[in-house]
C-alpha cells in the first residue's frame, strides 16, 4: 500500500489500464506535450507515445465523436474534458450517441468510452466552470456516472470504468487532485461500478455525501459526536448506477437520513436519492429526509459569494441535528 | 352501463336534499367511488360517490336545487348509451315544494331501514347510498369554497412512520400520546418514552375533582347600535328546533336525580391514567360504561315506544353528545356494554373530535338506544334533557364537586356528582328510572365493577 495523491492515483490507474490493455488510448485538450491542465497525464505521452497519448484542438464535441466512433470500432478511448463544464458542447456526442448506440444498434455496437475530468464547486471558478455536471449525465439511461472521493476510490473505479464495455461519465475534483491516501499498488486492483461504501459508522442518522462534501460530513462528524449525534456516512462513489441497498440499509438502521450535494438542488441527486429512500424505507423513517444542497444561484465569483452558495458546515450541521431532534 | 344518481337518504329525517356542489362537470370521466358531489342534508354537508363507471352525461339538479330523497339529480353512462328517455322523466330542480313521490320512499339499496324506491324501470344495478357519507363541516352558503375536506387537518394523529411502527408492535396507543417533534408530531423516542414510563406507584396521586379549565377572561362584548338582529336558522339548528318539540310536546318526560360519590371513581381514574401506553380515562368514559352495564340490567331503559309495542334494546348504543359552534350533534358509541373502557375512551375522544372536525359517517350519527349530556366541563350542579327521539331516555350529568359530606358522624371533604335521567312516561315509570340511577350509582362508586 502506497501513500499518493488522488492525481497520481489516477495517472497509476491510467498507466497500468494503457499497459495491461493496447486499445486503450488518451485523448483530450493539452494531455501530451503540456501532460494536463491538471497534470492527471504526466509522463505518459512519454512513455506511450502520441499515438495512445493524443493531443486534440478545442473542440468538445469533435474529438468526443472522434472517441465514439473510436468505442464503435474496437478500441477503448480515455478521453479528458478539461473541466466538465466543457462536456456541454459534447452532450449530443455523449447523450444521443454514446448513451444510446447499443440499443438503437440493435446490440451490434458497444461504446466503451471513459470521458473524464474535473467537475464541481472548486475556488473561485465563477458561474461556468463550478457546476456540479453529474446531474446532466445521470438522468440518461446509457451512461454509467462516477464520482470517486479518495485516491484508492479513483483508482479503482477509473480502472473499472475503462474495463467497462459501456459509456462512463468519470468526473474527479479539482479541490482533491492534491488530497493523498493510501492505495493499493496491485496492478489487478479494481473497485465495482455500483458499489457504495460506508466512510464512518454511526447509529443516530444516515448522511448521504460524495467528493467535497463527504469530507465535510467527515468533519462534523466529530463536532457532532460530542453532541452525543452518532453519524454514518455512506458514499455512493457511483451514481448511477447507485447502490441503493447499501444506503437503505443504513438508514433502516440510523431511521434518519441527511442528504449532500453541492449543486443545486432542484432536481438534483439529492432530491433521487431522499426519493428512493422514502419509497423503500418509509416505515423505517423517524423524520422525514432532509436535503442541503448549493443555492439556487449561478455561482458567483467573489469568495464570500461562494461560500455562501455551497452548503456550510453549520447548515449541515443544522439538518442533521433537525432530524434527530436534537 | 347507465347509472341514475339519486338523491340520497342520509338520516331518517331526512326529506329532502340540496345539491351544494357539483364535483365533476358534464362530460367528465367517473370512476365508481369518485366524489361526484356535495349534497346538504338537514344536519351535514355531505359527500356522495359514483356508484357506477362511465361518463357524467347529464346533471338533472343544478347547483342550490333541492329535490327530494330518491329524486334523480344526474346520470352516469358511457358516451353511446342513450339516455334520452332519463333526463326527460327529471324533475325540475330547485323545487322544494315538489312532493317526494310515494311517501318515506328512499333509495333502492340505502341503509337498512330502506323501503323500495320509486321504480327504476330498464335499469341496471344501481345505488347511490351516501357512499363514503364523508360528512364535510356546515357551511352557511352553498358554494363553500372547501369542496376537498379531506385533507383538512382533524383527527389525524401526526407521527414518524418509524413511531407508528413501533407503536403497533409494542401496543402502544398513539392517539393518548404527545408528540416531542415539531408540530407535535410522535417521533420514536415518545413512543420509547411512553414504552419506559415507570409503573404507577402504590399511592396514586389524589384525583382532582373534575377539571376547572383556565378560565377565560370575562369581556362583555361593546353595545350593538342595532335593537336587535335575525340571525337565519343553520340547517343543524333548523333541525334541532324541529325535532325537538317533537319530544318536549309529545313525549311526556319526568325526571329523577341521584347524587353519587365519585371519590372511588377518581381515584380509580387516576390510577388507570397513570398507567403507561394507556389511554387516558374521563370522568364521562366511567358515566358511559356505567350506564351501558345498567341498561343491560335495565332493559326497560333502554327502550323506546314502536307503534303499539315497546321495543327493549339488547344492545347499549350511547349517543353522546358533543358541543358544536353551530349546535350540537350526537355521535354514537356502540356496544358499550361489552366494549372495555380503554376503548370506549379512545373511541369516545375520537368521535367527538371527528364531530368537531365535522368528519363523521352518517352511520355514526344514527342507532343510539339511549343518550349521555355532560356539562360538567360548565361547572353545572345539575340540569335535565330533552330525550332525543326515537329514545326513550337520556341522562343529564352535572360537574364532579368537592362537598361537605357526613361520613361517620363527621363532616369531611368529598366528591360529589349529581345526574338526571330524563325518561319517556309512556315507555317507563320512576321507579324504573330510579333504579336504573340506583345502578349507576352503585358502579360509579364501586368502580372495580366497571374493569370487569
Amino acid at each position: 500500500m502506497a501513500v499518493m495523491t488522488y492525481r497520481e492515483a489516477l495517472n497509476l490507474a491510467l498507466r497500468e489500464e494503457m499497459r495491461r490493455d493496447p486499445r486503450v488510448f488518451v485523448m483530450g485538450e493539452e494531455v501530451g506535450l503540456y501532460e494536463g491542465a491538471y497534470k492527471v497525464t504526466q509522463g505518459l505521452l512519454k512513455e506511450f507515445g502520441d499515438k495512445r497519448i493524443i493531443d486534440t484542438p478545442i473542440c468538445e464535441s469533435g474529438f468526443t465523436g472522434v472517441g465514439v466512433g473510436a468505442a464503435m470500432l474496437g478500441l477503448r478511448p480515455v478521453v479528458e474534458m478539461m473541466t466538465f463544464n466543457f462536456s456541454i458542447l459534447a452532450l449530443d456526442q455523449i447523450v444521443n450517441t454514446a448513451a444510446k448506440m447499443l440499443y438503437m444498434s440493435g446490440g451490434q455496437f458497444n461504446i466503451p468510452i471513459v470521458i473524464r475530468g474535473p467537475g464541481g464547486p472548486a475556488s473561485q471558478l465563477a458561474a461556468q466552470h463550478s457546476q456540479s455536471m453529474e446531474t446532466y449525465f445521470y438522468h440518461v439511461p446509457g451512461l454509467k456516472v462516477v464520482r470517486p472521493s479518495t485516491p484508492a476510490d479513483a483508482k479503482g473505479l477509473l480502472k473499472s470504468a475503462i474495463r467497462d464495455d459501456n459509456p462512463v461519465i468519470f468526473i474527479e475534483a479539482e479541490t482533491l487532485y492534491a488530497v493523498k491516501g493510501e492505495v493499493p499498488e496491485d496492478p489487478d486492483f479494481t473497485i465495482p461500478l455500483g458499489e457504495a461504501v460506508i466512510r464512518r459508522e454511526g447509529t443516530d442518522v444516515t448522511v448521504v455525501a460524495y467528493m467535497g462534501m463527504m469530507y465535510r460530513a467527515l468533519e462534523i462528524a466529530e463536532e457532532l459526536a460530542n453532541e452525543g449525534i452518532s453519524m454514518e456516512i455512506v458514499d455512493p462513489r457511483t451514481l448511477r448506477p447507485m447502490d441503493t441497498e447499501t444506503i437503505i440499509r443504513s438508514v433502516r438502521k440510523t431511521h434518519r437520513a441527511v442528504v449532500l450535494e453541492a449543486g443545486a438542488g432542484f432536481a438534483g441527486m439529492g432530491s433521487e436519492i431522499s426519493a428512493f429512500i422514502t419509497e423503500s424505507a418509509f416505515d423505517d423513517l423517524d423524520a422525514p429526509v432532509e436535503r442541503v444542497t448549493g443555492e439556487n444561484a449561478p455561482m458567483p465569483y467573489a469568495r464570500n459569494l461562494e461560500l455562501l452558495k455551497t452548503p456550510s458546515k453549520a447548515k449541515i450541521a443544522a439538518a442533521i441535528r433537525k432530524v434527530c431532534y436534537a | 352501463m347507465i347509472t341514475k344518481v339519486l338523491m340520497p337518504k342520509l338520516s331518517e329525517a331526512m326529506e329532502t336534499g340540496k345539491v351544494i356542489k357539483w364535483l365533476k362537470k358534464v362530460g367528465d370521466p367517473i370512476k365508481g367511488g369518485d366524489v361526484i358531489a356535495e349534497v346538504e342534508t338537514d344536519k351535514a354537508n355531505v359527500e356522495i360517490e359514483a356508484f357506477g363507471s362511465g361518463v357524467l352525461r347529464k346533471i338533472i339538479v343544478d347547483e342550490g336545487g333541492q329535490v327530494p330523497v330518491g329524486q334523480l339529480i344526474a346520470v352516469i353512462a358511457e358516451p353511446s348509451d342513450d339516455i334520452a328517455g332519463l333526463s326527460a322523466a327529471a324533475p325540475k330542480p330547485a323545487a322544494p315544494a315538489a312532493p317526494s313521490s310515494g311517501t318515506g320512499g328512499s333509495p333502492p339499496a340505502a341503509p337498512p331501514k330502506a323501503a323500495a324506491a320509486a321504480p327504476l324501470p330498464d335499469m341496471e344495478s344501481y345505488r347511490s347510498v351516501p357512499a363514503t357519507t364523508q360528512v364535510v363541516p356546515m357551511t352557511p352558503t352553498a358554494a363553500a369554497p372547501s369542496a376537498v375536506a379531506p385533507g383538512v387537518p382533524g383527527g389525524r394523529v401526526k407521527a414518524s412512520p418509524l413511531a407508528r411502527k413501533i407503536a403497533a408492535q409494542s401496543g402502544v396507543d398513539l392517539r393518548v400520546l404527545q408528540g416531542s417533534g415539531p408540530g407535535g408530531r410522535i417521533i420514536r423516542r415518545d413512543v420509547e418514552t411512553a414504552m419506559a414510563a415507570p409503573r404507577p406507584t402504590a399511592t396514586p396521586a389524589p384525583p382532582r375533582p373534575a377539571a376547572v379549565p383556565a378560565r377565560p377572561a370575562f369581556v362583555i362584548p361593546p353595545r350593538a347600535a342595532a335593537e336587535f338582529e335575525d340571525v337565519p336558522l343553520s340547517p343543524m339548528r333548523a333541525a334541532i328546533a324541529k325535532v325537538m318539540p317533537l319530544s318536549k310536546g309529545p313525549v311526556p318526560h319526568f325526571y329523577v336525580t341521584s347524587e353519587v360519590a365519585m371519590d372511588r371513581a377518581g381515584e380509580l381514574r387516576g390510577e388507570l391514567n397513570a398507567l403507561e401506553g394507556q389511554p387516558k380515562i374521563s370522568v364521562n368514559d366511567l358515566i358511559i360504561k356505567a350506564c351501558a352495564l345498567s341498561l343491560r340490567k335495565n332493559p326497560g331503559v333502554n327502550a323506546r315506544l314502536n307503534g303499539q309495542a315497546i321495543r327493549l334494546h339488547h344492545r347499549a348504543h350511547i349517543g353522546v353528545a358533543v358541543s358544536l359552534d353551530a349546535g350540537l350533534i350526537t355521535p354514537v358509541l356502540r356496544d358499550c356494554d361489552i366494549k372495555p373502557l380503554s376503548q370506549i375512551a379512545v373511541e369516545a375522544r375520537d368521535l367527538a373530535e371527528r364531530a368537531r372536525a365535522g368528519k363523521l359517517r352518517v352511520q355514526e350519527l344514527t342507532g343510539a338506544t339511549f343518550s349521555i349530556s355532560n356539562l360538567g366541563m360548565f361547572d353545572v350542579e345539575e340540569f335535565s334533557a330533552i330525550i332525543n327521539p326515537p329514545e326513550g331516555a337520556i341522562l343529564a350529568v352535572g360537574s364532579v364537586l368537592e362537598k361537605p359530606v357526613v361520613m361517620d358522624g363527621a363532616v369531611a371533604v368529598g366528591l360529589r356528582m349529581k345526574m338526571t335521567i330524563s325518561c319517556d312516561h309512556r315507555v317507563m315509570d320512576g321507579a324504573m328510572g330510579a333504579r336504573f340511577l340506583q345502578d349507576v350509582k352503585r358502579l360509579l362508586e364501586e368502580p372495580l365493577r366497571l374493569l370487569v
